[in-house]
């Protein structure tokens, strides 16, 4: 959630009560067991990490919730470093889901070249994974492993296929609002 | 061989069918270039237009425009009669369905390609025992076709496509009708030909196949949108593959 958080902040400053709805709104039902309390918590472990910065609004008491968030010079590096990472072998897919969505909302990459991107580096691994597939004598043992190892990959470039027709066509309607 | 030294070359590939409302840009200006010992996948989903690109890159369409070379020589122009022997010397086909003739045994549909193309019943007798042996299969060339699994049947297929020597195999869907099993079967043929640096183009909708491939390109609605080399810059040890597993951390 974190990256999630920063990610947000790139197009502009915002409260944390703006990038919870906004979290919220992204993960569906999904995001229905994220409280606020969770957002404030994220927002003051990323300032002491040096990744955004809050200002209190003028004449407003020292509260989190009066503050505006805005990303560092080294939140802005997170984000980008983020962005490029693919998420396996621990693919997280609300993870993928939120950074399409923020990454459209704040302009920050096109959502058909994250999928493409991260296509690309899956078949690359399931290339490696069949390969050693293949050289394994058809027994069950370390092929068997490997075969999982296959049809996991296959699930993950599945549904990178449904995030593609998702999002094709949908890239200029995408505004945050 | 042309000064490139790409085995298949089309270029501003166009096919249609129908015309007015019901006009299907099947294929919609596509360039491509297939190197000699490539292997290529092209995936796309269904009615993206995969097959009838790869049934216009082998000649057994032609194109509404643009040309189709194979090693050189322009082929959408050929008569009929020079088409079919283009096909039989150059081009080796593999199909979903296998398209096996029934009544003959796997040796003899091995044979009969090469019988059509001039040889000898001897030469392709000889040609048909080394290609079955190479596919597994040295034990069932007299079976007839009816006695084997799907996945036997696809290799004597693909021994069948191999008995001309074809600058380039052409393979569509060729592990749609096949189990996990005699998909790795096939697979260890196609890496096997890779090796000896066949020539291989391969349509496709299972990721795995298209993931042994050296190059993926990706078809939506008659056009490229991708192109990947997948061939690794620097191969990965088993540290690597432990990576993949996800056995570190």
């Amino acid at each position: 959630m974190q990256e999630a958080v920063l990610a947000l902040l790139a197009k502009e400053p915002s409260h944390g009560y703006h990038l919870y709805a906004r979290l919220r709104r992204a993960l569906g039902p999904l995001g229905e067991s994220m409280n606020r309390g969770q957002i404030y918590v994220t927002l003051a472990r990323l300032e002491r990490a040096g990744l955004v910065a809050g200002e209190r609004a003028e004449g407003l008491a020292e509260r989190p919730e009066r503050k505006v968030y805005a990303l560092t010079p080294a939140g802005r590096e997170r984000v980008a470093a983020w962005l490029g990472e693919v998420g396996w072998p621990k693919p997280d897919l609300a993870e993928f889901h939120l950074k399409l969505t923020v990454a459209a909302a704040a302009r920050l990459a096109d959502p058909m070249e994250l999928v493409a991107a991260q296509r690309r580096e899956l078949l690359r691994r399931l290339r490696e994974v069949q390969r050693a597939a293949l050289a394994e004598p058809a027994a069950p043992g370390a092929g068997l492993l490997l075969e999982g190892v296959v049809l996991r990959l296959q699930a993950y470039l599945r549904w990178l296929d449904a995030c593609e027709r998702a999002w094709s066509g949908a890239g200029d309607e995408v505004e945050d609002g | 061989m042309n000064r490139s030294g790409a085995v298949l070359r089309a270029r501003g590939l166009v096919k249609h069918y129908g015309r007015g409302q019901s006009l299907v840009r099947a294929v919609d200006e596509v360039d491509l270039e297939v190197p000699e010992g490539q292997t290529l996948a092209v995936m796309g989903p269904s009615g993206c237009g995969k097959s009838t690109l790869l049934h216009l890159l082998g000649g057994l369409e032609r194109p509404t425009a643009g040309e189709v070379w194979v090693a050189g020589r322009r082929i959408d122009t050929l008569g009929e009669r020079a088409l079919a022997r283009m096909r039989r010397r150059s081009v080796g086909f593999v199909f979903q369905a296998f398209h096996l003739v029934e009544e003959l045994s796997a040796a003899e549909n091995v044979e009969l390609p090469a019988l059509l193309a001039g040889h000898s019943p001897r030469e392709a007798r000889r040609r048909a025992g080394l290609l079955l042996e190479r596919v597994g299969l040295a034990g069932r060339a007299r079976h007839l076709p009816s006695r084997l699994s799907g996945g036997q049947r696809q290799r004597v297929a693909i021994a069948r496509a191999l008995v001309n020597d074809p600058l380039v195999v052409l393979a569509d869907e060729p592990t749609g009708n096949l189990d996990t099993a005699a998909t790795l079967d096939v697979l260890r043929i196609f890496e096997d030909l890779r090796a000896a640096g066949q020539t291989l183009v391969i349509v496709t909708h299972d990721e795995r196949v298209a993931a042994t491939a050296d190059r993926l390109v990706s078809m939506r609605d008659g056009m490229f949108v991708d192109d990947t080399r997948l061939a690794a810059a620097q191969p990965r040890g088993l540290g690597g593959l432990g990576g993949l597993l996800g056995l570190e951390g």
